[in-house]
């Protein structure tokens, strides 16, 4: 039976648990919302990770790890590019300019990073390939998976706790009035301000997220400091007509006569 | 006959149950079994499982029904079904219990999506020595100064009417202002 499934069912972290433990070779191929992931592994060490939609050539990663500089990176993309990860790796070690070492740490810090992204993912459908590996001409590493699996349970700890934090992503966010609360007094990251920019009463968490191509973990992350430096507050959303309430709470239309049901009721428990 | 409902809520243990009893005119018709995990059972004995049910009889036409959610998470199912068609709801914290605040937060704002009606937050068992001062409460609790928060003694019956007044005094005066 092949290893198959949806992420809201069994993470990341568990699938990285399960091919440590069998130590399986293989590639596990997973299905975000907007990307793809392909991540191989032989007797249950990590090998290599990309994901489909970005550049994972050794030149890129190099560049991206500043041991190539931009000019370089241009050069080699333009002369270079019949030359294979292998090939490469060769003359940069051949011509004493990095180590063996060098682009093993490098490759291996950017599959690192790839797998953390991966943690990050809570929707999407996975499966795993037994028969695929990497392609030959690339080059692979041997990590093993321990590290990342704590790592990844410390993320999952989080995104309960996160969970918590902002059980609902249908909430919109507006600015605290609270004197001494000021946003240009603190220091937020390029992706805090976007987020910022987009608060407002009318506009709830999830359509933020979407429109600053966050997923439900990132989005969380930054809202919940946001609520927690008291720069902003959850609230519910304005103007939305979707969510009229739609079982009645009075037994009658007539606001005076709502007014009316209310004050008999504070008059009986004052009785009481 | 009319009926009206508000809904009491709030973590595992925080005092529901006892609130309705003190002033509900039935037995509450409370749901409650014997706990089995052990962890829980070193806080109480009972605890409520689907919804407990009290009744206050306003005048020969008038109702008043409250419904208590059940404290484990497993029938956070109920919730939203107790929560339809509610005038407001009270949200029940145990001071001393700090453990339980943030799970408290996230209960209020998952009633706050639900529907916009008013709410009070409950600070219970504030005749222990070991419970938190309402206003440090406040602030792990995250409530601006707007939010009614108030000291309550669940097992004294004129702490539980005064919260049942505050939260009628808001939803009497959430109408004043509608009209404006
Ligand atoms: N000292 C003191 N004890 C209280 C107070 N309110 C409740 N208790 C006690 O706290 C325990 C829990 O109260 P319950 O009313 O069963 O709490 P609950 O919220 O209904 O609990 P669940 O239904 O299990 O979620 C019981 O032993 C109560 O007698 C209070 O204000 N003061
Ligand atoms: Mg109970």
């Amino acid at each position: 039976m092949a290893l198959s499934g949806n992420l809201r069912d069994f993470t990341i972290t568990q699938l990285l648990n399960l091919i440590n433990l069998a130590n399986k070779t293989g590639t596990l191929v997973v299905e975000g919302p907007s990307q793809t992931a392909k991540v191989a592994f032989r007797d249950g060490k990590l090998a290599y990770a990309q994901i489909d939609q970005e550049d994972s050539s050794l030149a890129s990663v190099l560049h991206k790890a500043k041991k190539l500089s931009s000019g370089q990176y241009k050069s080699i993309q333009q002369d270079a590019a019949h030359i294979s990860d292998k090939e490469l790796g060769l003359l940069l070690i051949n011509a004493g300019y990095l180590s063996k070492e060098d682009i093993l740490t490098n490759l291996q810090q950017h599959f690192t990073d790839i797998i953390q992204r991966l943690f990050t993912w809570v929707e999407g459908f996975f499966h795993f390939d037994n028969d695929s590996l990497p392609p030959d001409d690339r080059i692979s590493v041997r990590l093993d998976l321990e590290n990342l699996i704590i790592d990844g349970s410390r993320q999952m700890r989080e995104w309960e706790q996160l969970q918590d934090e902002i059980p609902s992503l249908d909430m919109a966010l507006k600015f605290t009035d609270r004197p001494g609360a000021n946003l240009r007094n603190v220091n937020l990251s390029v992706e805090e301000w976007r987020v910022v920019s987009y608060i407002n009463p009318r506009n709830t968490i999830r359509q933020i997220a979407r429109a600053t191509k966050r997923n439900d973990l990132e989005i969380r992350r930054i809202v919940y400091g946001l609520l927690q430096a008291g720069l902003v507050e959850t609230t519910r959303r304005e103007g939305a007509s979707t969510s009229a309430p739609t079982v009645r709470v009075f037994p009658t239309e007539d606001k005076e006569k709502q007014k009316s049901l209310v004050n008999r009721l504070i008059d009986r428990i004052r009785s009481l | 006959m009319q009926t009206v409902k508000m809904v009491v809520t709030g973590p595992f243990s925080a005092g529901k149950t006892e609130f309705i009893r003190s002033v509900s005119e039935i037995d509450v018709v409370s749901t409650e079994r014997k706990i089995s995990s052990a962890s829980e059972k070193s806080v109480k004995e009972a605890t409520t499982v689907a919804m407990d049910f009290g009744r206050i009889t306003v005048d020969e036409d008038l109702v008043l029904y409250l419904f208590g959610t059940p404290g484990q998470r497993r029938f956070d199912f109920m919730w939203e079904i107790l929560s339809e068609g509610m005038l407001g709801f009270i949200v029940m914290v145990d001071s001393t219990r700090p453990e339980t605040f943030r799970e408290a937060r996230s209960i209020l704002e998952t009633f706050h999506a639900y529907a916009p009606t008013p709410y009070v937050v409950s600070a219970n068992k504030q005749d222990m020595k070991e419970a938190w001062d309402i206003e440090d409460m406040r602030h792990v609790l995250r409530l601006d100064s707007k939010v009614k928060l108030v000291s309550c003694v669940a097992t004294d019956r004129d702490s539980v009417k005064a919260i049942l007044l505050e939260l009628l005094y808001s939803i009497l005066s959430e109408m004043e202002n509608g009209e404006k």
